[in-house]
């Protein structure tokens, strides 16, 4: 558990030094969210409408652009061949990194989410309900990429081919993440797609470590 | 199994059963070719666009069936480290892309007339789409190292990650209200489609089995082979004599290559 505990300090100090990262994204999320009122047009009714959609394929490509620095520097560095050579699980260092991510790049996504969501003139009974979605399910995202992350590393042309190998396992959370804000917006419980969620979230989280963990196994190999 | 998985076993194996897959496919193609285009009748429904189904059908078992059959040999490279395994997996990945491609061509041209769209959103189609993807995906990671073993191993991983998306193809016709229809072959209560059409369609399937065994030895007698060829050019053994009959160079730099990674 101290294992568990140093590693995410040591990722979240780096992320907060070099500042930038987290910013960055909430950045992309912010922009690509903005492209979709210029591509689709002003109209109020139509925003409401695509509001739920858009902001969580605008997290998706979000997280999934954050990725590449989950693994790849200390790939290069040699410091995730030091982890793997320690005397504690792998998958537990991994899952802090992935826990450093999240917090790093799902939080601040789910703390913008609304604002977004206010400039697309969703109603505001969705509000709540996409603020829980997106906290169950950017640990999801989080853990289902840090498998690609893992699987790229020493690959040619990773940051495009991450893209290929993770966005087809992320829609599962898009469909019933978008879902569950329709249906708040509806006025019906959105209950079922929650809870599905949370399988998606618990499932990855008992299989994601060891995937990626194994991954990585062979990319120090 | 795993004595079969030697190389020099393999290439004994299929190159003698090779002819006998050869003839027996192409008997099940013309003869399910000529049942599902001429010898069944016409839907009352749909008249002749039904005869699009005896290629459809086959095509999606066969796509489900070679991502199936790619994971379970990235399972057996991963736990055995089976050179073999690799090279199945490996071979698999296009013609499964292709039969999953075909599905949905062949879905889509028989969409048009009776559904009125070449395309819908639905569980289904969308699942099948998200196969295909996993498809590329494993193909595009696994030619993006300059280690080949490396990519093997972490398409393999992939390959096993996608699992996931299997019985969500097969299922997603009763977990959602979809517009494709049910499942009418594997049910538990038999299945409900009349025999003058399930007949051609199952001697298809069998015929489409057949076909991706073959091209599946094809490939993997290629890969083999181009590997035997790459080892005696850096031997320097390689002159007309030992293309020909040296058979026993290659095998010992197969043995000697694949001895650090077990049996």
């Amino acid at each position: 558990m101290n294992a568990f505990v140093a590693i995410l300090r040591r990722d979240l100090r780096l992320a907060l030094r070099q500042g930038a990262d987290s910013v960055m994204v909430v950045a992309f999320f912010i922009v690509t969210t903005t492209l979709f009122p210029f591509g689709v047009g002003p109209e109020a009714n139509i925003l409401a409408r695509i509001a739920s959609g858009v902001i969580w394929v605008a997290a998706l490509l979000a997280a999934m652009l954050s990725l590449e620095r989950v693994f790849q520097t200390d790939y290069e560095d040699g410091t995730l061949e030091l982890l793997t050579l320690s005397p504690v699980p792998l998958e537990l260092l991994v899952l802090g990194k992935v826990c450093a991510h999240w917090l790093t790049t799902g939080l601040p996504l789910i703390i913008a989410a609304p604002v977004m969501a206010v400039m697309l003139n969703m109603d505001q009974d969705g509000f709540g309900t996409l603020m829980i979605a997106m906290l169950i399910g950017t640990p999801a995202l989080s853990l289902i990429g840090a498998i690609g992350a893992a699987l790229i590393l020493g690959a040619r042309r990773g940051g495009v081919l991450v893209s290929l190998l993770v966005l087809p396992l992320y829609i599962p959370v898009l469909i019933f993440g978008a879902g569950a804000v329709e249906a708040a917006l509806l006025g019906i419980s959105a209950q079922a797609q929650l809870q599905i969620m949370g399988a998606i979230l618990l499932l990855s989280l008992a299989a994601a470590p060891f995937a990626t963990a194994h991954a990585i196994r062979q990319a120090v190999e | 199994m795993h004595r079969f998985a030697k190389p020099s076993v393999f290439l004994k194996l299929t190159g003698a059963m090779m002819p006998w897959m050869v003839a027996l496919t192409v008997i099940l193609t013309v003869v399910g070719l000529y049942l599902a285009l001429i010898g069944s009748p016409v839907d009352y429904q749909q008249g002749n666009t039904v005869r699009i189904m005896y290629i459809h059908v086959p095509a999606a078992w066969m796509g489900l069936f070679c991502y199936v059959g790619m994971a379970l040999c990235g399972a057996m490279s991963l736990i055995w480290k089976h050179p073999l395994a690799d090279i199945c997996a490996r071979a698999t990945a296009p013609v499964g892309a292709t039969f999953t491609a075909l599905t949905l061509i062949t879905g889509s041209l028989w969409g048009e007339p009776m559904w009125g769209t070449w395309w819908v959103w639905d569980a289904r189609l969308t699942s099948m789409l998200i196969l295909l993807f996993l498809y590329l995906g494993y193909i595009a990671l696994v030619n993006a190292f300059d280690d080949p073993e490396r990519g093997s191993k972490a398409g393999s991983a992939l390959a096993l990650v996608g699992v996931v998306n299997v019985p969500i193809v097969k299922f997603s016709v009763d977990w959602w209200n979809t517009l494709h229809q049910p499942a009418s072959v594997a049910r538990m209560d038999g299945p409900s489609i009349d025999p003058s059409m399930l007949a051609p369609l199952l001697i298809m399937a069998f015929a489409f089995t057949g076909y991706y065994f073959i091209i599946l030895v094809l490939r993997v007698r290629l890969e083999l082979n181009q590997r035997r060829i790459r080892a005696l050019q850096l031997s320097g053994l390689f002159d007309e004599r030992a293309a020909a009959n040296g058979d026993d160079d290659a095998l010992a730099y197969d043995q000697g290559h694949n001895a650090g990674a077990g049996k």
